[in-house]
């Protein structure tokens, strides 16, 4: 019942985007996502579209996969398509009461809806094409200049790595405590607000003392092994641009620069 | 018959690149006071089957049947089935939440809904049940001992006042004294209430003391399903699934290698030894032998509920008699 959250899920394919380098895919996904707010006309996002299909197509990613992380926006969706229909001024097209929908309004809230559905796509076809190992190694090593600044790049890639770890299995914990409850008659689905939120104390007491015990488990385990931070510390699989990180470096620029064009076309 | 499956299957992940089968086509019916034995190595599907019989997991298809009833049906009461089945999950003591042992064990039969005074009663016998005696109630749950935590536990399920009790490795990180405590305790609950038992474990020697009956899990599907004597004779099968037969079992297949007429049939330290004690022309001491019904009746459906060839047939001890044959074993394959 908690599984459903693709935002964040790794799905495991073989494709040209599962083989890029993880400092490649991050790069394309902020240079996408910046394209997407120098959009403003629907030439723009036709380009955008394209772009995100054929990377989709690239990803071998069943669309219907990808869609499901945008359940998690819905209600962000719906209520800024819904302000920026009914609240922005200019010519009406329908009007009932004080209600009225606008020319501008439509059109804002249409570019809007497009893009938060691109955002929330983009960012997830890295994730599902990227493990959360290799992201967090990308984050550091593309980030470590920062280090020169003083910045801890190495702890808190660390930090980031072991939290994503640590969802699915305080997601699994959860769902077997629940479970446990459950076998012992407990109700987390009946019941008003506040019975609903005491029904959730057999389930978040146990939760947080093993979240406490794994933590202090696993600080024992990295001690054991030597874990000193990063100084010093060489890779298993160092990351290393190949002549696919370049062709799809260009291909995203290419696609800003077309981005950019269209700006000026219409 | 208390519990009742029909083509059960179950399917993790339905329609993902993860799809996987955790149960297929499970067929088997679960008589009243019986002692089960459960096995398979991790990821056989074990765990899935014994949630499904309480409810907590739907089966993808397939029918499952409590008293006569299918619980798959909409409309279901769920939580007086949970309360029928009682369910002790693997490592029970994480589950603990309540400020002391008395509070957690009242939780079940609190959302039972039933008077407070019945509650009480309910959670004093649970836990005099598990031997936890009145100086224990007013400690927190987790200042105990990792056995009397999970004694706790069982108790909480216990409260509950189960037809049925799962138990999923009760005794998985216990030392071997509480291991035996534990066990002590789930057997008695058996031979005094009646109730039947189902335990999953990775000790065969613990499933081959206990259990009348014993069901091996492989890949999802039910491999075997016969008294433990049975099952434990196809030993070579067994480790080719990643399992095992009691240790005993091999010292008697040795000694069968060596030409020693023993019967194959022998599981416990305890048979094995009187065994040889007789091969070598000693009566074995009176009374070390343990004596119990549910042995005995064990024993004489071993020896009608032979539906697999056997590999030697030869040298059971006892004769068999097929009028006194009513339960236990073979019924289970109609």
């Amino acid at each position: 019942m908690l599984r459903e959250v693709t935002l964040g899920q790794y799905y495991p394919v073989d494709s040209v985007l599962h083989r890029l380098d993880p400092r490649t895919k991050l790069l394309g996904t902020l240079l996408f996502i910046i394209s997407l707010f120098c959009t403003d006309n629907f030439l723009g996002y036709g380009v955008a579209a394209l772009f995100l299909a054929a990377v989709i197509r690239l990803s071998k990613v069943p669309f219907k996969f990808m869609v499901r992380g945008l359940k998690a926006v819905l209600v962000l969706l719906l209520i800024s398509v819904s302000f920026n229909l009914f609240l922005t001024p200019g010519t009406a097209i329908v009007q009932i009461g004080f209600i009225k929908i606008t020319w501008e309004g439509l059109r804002i809230a249409v570019f809007m809806a497009l893009r938060l559905i691109f955002l929330v796509l983009g960012s997830s076809v890295m994730t599902l094409t990227t493990t959360p190992n290799e992201l967090t190694d990308g984050l550091e090593k593309g980030l470590g200049f920062l280090k020169k600044v003083g910045v801890p790049v190495h702890e808190v890639a660390m930090m980031m790595s072991i939290a994503l770890r640590f969802i699915p299995i305080l997601v699994e914990e959860a769902d077997k405590i629940m479970k446990a409850q459950m076998a012992r008659g407990a109700d987390f689905e009946s019941g008003n607000l506040i019975r609903r939120a005491k029904s959730m104390v057999p389930l978040l007491v146990p939760l947080f003392i093993s979240a406490f015990r794994r933590a202090t488990d696993l600080a024992m385990a990295m001690e054991a092994r030597c874990y000193r931070g990063g100084e010093g510390r060489t890779k298993m699989k160092p990351l290393h641009y190949k002549k696919r990180d370049r062709i799809a470096q260009l291909a995203i620029l290419l696609y800003l620069a077309v981005i950019i064009g269209t700006r000026f076309v219409l | 018959m208390s519990i009742r499956a029909v083509n059960l299957c179950h399917v993790y992940g339905q329609g993902t690149a993860l799809e996987q089968y955790a149960l297929k086509n499970i067929n088997l019916e679960i008589g009243d006071g019986q002692f089960i034995g459960l096995i398979g190595h991790t990821g056989s599907g074990k765990s899935t089957l014994i949630q499904h019989f309480n409810g907590l997991l739907k089966a993808t298809s397939g029918e499952l049947f409590y008293n006569g009833e299918n619980i798959c049906a909409p409309g279901y009461d769920m939580k007086k089935l949970r309360s029928k089945v009682g369910l002790v999950f693997q490592y029970p003591e994480h589950q603990l939440f309540e400020v002391d042992v008395f509070s957690d064990v009242c939780f079940g039969p609190k959302n039972l809904g039933l008077s407070e005074e019945e509650i009480r009663e309910r959670a004093e016998e649970a836990l005099s049940l598990v031997g936890l005696d009145e100086s224990y109630y007013k400690q927190s749950p987790f200042e105990l001992s990792g056995g009397q935590k999970r004694r706790v536990a069982i108790a909480g399920v216990l409260a509950m006042h189960p037809e049925v009790l799962i138990l999923d490795e009760p005794t998985a990180g216990l030392d071997p004294k509480g291991r035996d405590e534990i066990l002590g305790e789930i057997e008695k609950l058996h031979r005094e209430k009646n109730m039947t038992i189902i335990l999953v474990s990775h000790s065969m020697e613990d499933v081959a003391r206990y259990a009348d009956r014993l069901i091996v899990m492989n890949h999802g599907e039910k491999m075997f399903d016969d008294t433990p004597r049975n099952v434990f004779r196809h030993y070579r099968e067994l480790e080719a699934m990643g399992l095992a037969a009691p240790q005993v079992t091999y010292i008697v297949q040795a000694l069968r290698e060596q030409g020693i007429p023993i019967d194959d049939g022998l599981i416990t330290v305890e048979e094995a030894r009187d065994a040889i004690l007789r091969l070598v022309g000693k009566e074995p001491a009176a009374g070390s032998r343990k004596v119990d019904a549910a042995e005995e009746r064990e024993e004489l459906a071993a020896e009608a509920g032979k539906k697999a060839p056997a590999k030697d047939g030869g040298n059971s001890p006892l004769s068999p008699d097929g009028a006194e044959l009513t339960e236990t074993a073979g019924k289970d394959e109609g």
